[in-house]
């Protein structure tokens, strides 16, 4: 028998990169990324659920009296943002078919429809009727709401650059990794505004 | 199963099944709040219940770079319990006998799923090393030369990492026979054949028969 093994082959330089985890890096890092945000939002629905369910002072009332939620602006904040996110998914497809008009159109109005949702939930706070001293419950309100808000507002700083990129003529159908990875923090972000919305406003 | 977050394409579709769901739990809350929280529940079953059937999404066909002298054959084996079995024994002594060749014997890293969740893996992978040096010493007491290593609980990902490493040009798989096999069931042989442009001969070993 003349078999005999060797776990190398006659190769210079390093090995190809490990992908066996089958995802870009990049992607990967957003993922990753997105997975930690996911359990700060978590932490944070924890203390609102304890505040609201598990607290034995915890209201009959949700809000309690006299206050209330501005339910139907918030609604039509949540129409806006959920809007944002199929321009965002218009502008992604638009680029992969080298459709530049239409992705910096779709770029464009997902970033204005961004704004529109922070501005107006900075005037639901200037307008609410109670402020983070009136109780635990509007701790829990300011709090859920405002760590969603940053979140938005670090989305827009992504998209703003995207925008910018996009004007000076990057991305092409086969390059478009850095409007991929805001796009998928901004559906986040929708996604768990949906989740607070829910949970804060409607329930 | 494809992460939710996997691409923007991918994320998108997850808003919208969010929007859905959220709509279901508000209404639902509204008419009760026990039956709310039900649904909720039940919605939180079914995705574990999706999640855990979904397959990974197959991946495209890769061509493996011939490398090594020409009347070389490069062999990776993978098994399971099934590597020290007398049919896959049986094979690797054929391909010696044909002529020159290099081993590389995988052995995946066998774990629960619960287990690698919570990264308890020492066990496995003792297991694993176990099985590959008592593999190693039985080929090499028949004259066949072989090295290997412990590869990743995924018999999939296991066999593209050592693919990156050892480039075979031939690839021996081992099983439990059909019924038995967790392997088949999952459609590990057939991956492998549409994912790799080499041979793949896969060798059924009954180890119950072995034994008897």
């Amino acid at each position: 028998m003349t078999a005999h093994a060797e776990a190398t082959h006659d190769h210079h330089g390093p090995p190809a990169a490990h992908q066996s985890s089958r995802v870009d890096a990049r992607v990967l890092g957003m993922f990753l990324f997105i997975a930690s945000e996911a359990m700060l939002f978590g932490s944070f629905f924890t203390a609102y659920f304890f505040v609201r369910v598990v607290n034995p002072g915890a209201p009959e009332e949700w809000p309690p009296e006299p206050y209330h939620f501005p339910v139907f602006v918030a609604g039509v904040n949540t129409a806006i943002l959920v809007t944002s996110s199929f321009t965002m998914h218009w502008a992604l497809q638009s680029i992969k078919r080298g459709n530049r008009p239409a992705f910096l159109a779709g770029m464009v109005l997902t970033f204005l429809m961004g704004l529109a949702f922070l501005l107006t939930q900075v005037v639901e706070y200037l307008n609410v009727g109670f402020n983070t001293g009136d109780g635990a419950f509007a701790s829990v309100f300011f709090g859920l709401t405002g760590l969603h808000g940053a979140h938005v507002a670090v989305g827009l700083t992504l998209l703003g650059m995207v925008i910018i990129r996009g004007f000076r003529g990057h991305f092409t159908p086969e390059h478009h990794h850095g409007v991929e990875l805001p796009g998928i923090y901004w559906h986040f972000v929708d996604v768990m505004w949906i989740v607070v919305y829910s949970v804060v406003y409607l329930i | 199963m494809e992460s939710p977050f996997r691409s923007e394409a991918a994320a998108f579709r997850f808003l919208l099944i969010s929007i859905g769901a959220f709509a279901l739990i508000v209404v639902a809350s509204w008419i009760n709040p026990w039956l709310g929280l039900l649904v909720f529940l039940l919605l939180v079953v079914g995705a574990v219940w999706v999640y855990l059937r979904a397959r990974a999404p197959s991946l495209p066909p890769e061509r493996i770079e011939r490398v090594g002298p020409a009347d070389e054959r490069r062999v990776l084996v993978v098994a399971n319990e099934t590597v020290g079995g007398e049919e896959l024994m049986s094979v690797i002594g054929e391909i010696a006998l044909a002529g020159r060749a290099r081993f590389h014997v995988v052995c995946p890293a066998l774990n629960s799923r619960l287990k690698t969740w919570t990264s308890d893996e020492d066990p496995a992978r003792a297991a694993a090393e176990a099985r590959l040096d008592a593999t190693v010493a039985r080929l090499s007491s028949v004259g066949i030369e072989a090295r290997g290593g412990v590869g990743d609980a995924d018999p999939l990902v296991a066999v593209e990492d050592a693919v990156r490493l050892f480039r075979p040009d031939e690839l021996v798989v081992s099983t439990h026979p059909e019924g038995r096999s967790n392997w088949l069931e999952r459609g590990v042989v057939t991956a492998l054949r549409e994912r790799y442009d080499v041979p793949v001969t896969h060798v059924v070993v009954d180890l119950e028969r072995d034994a008897s």
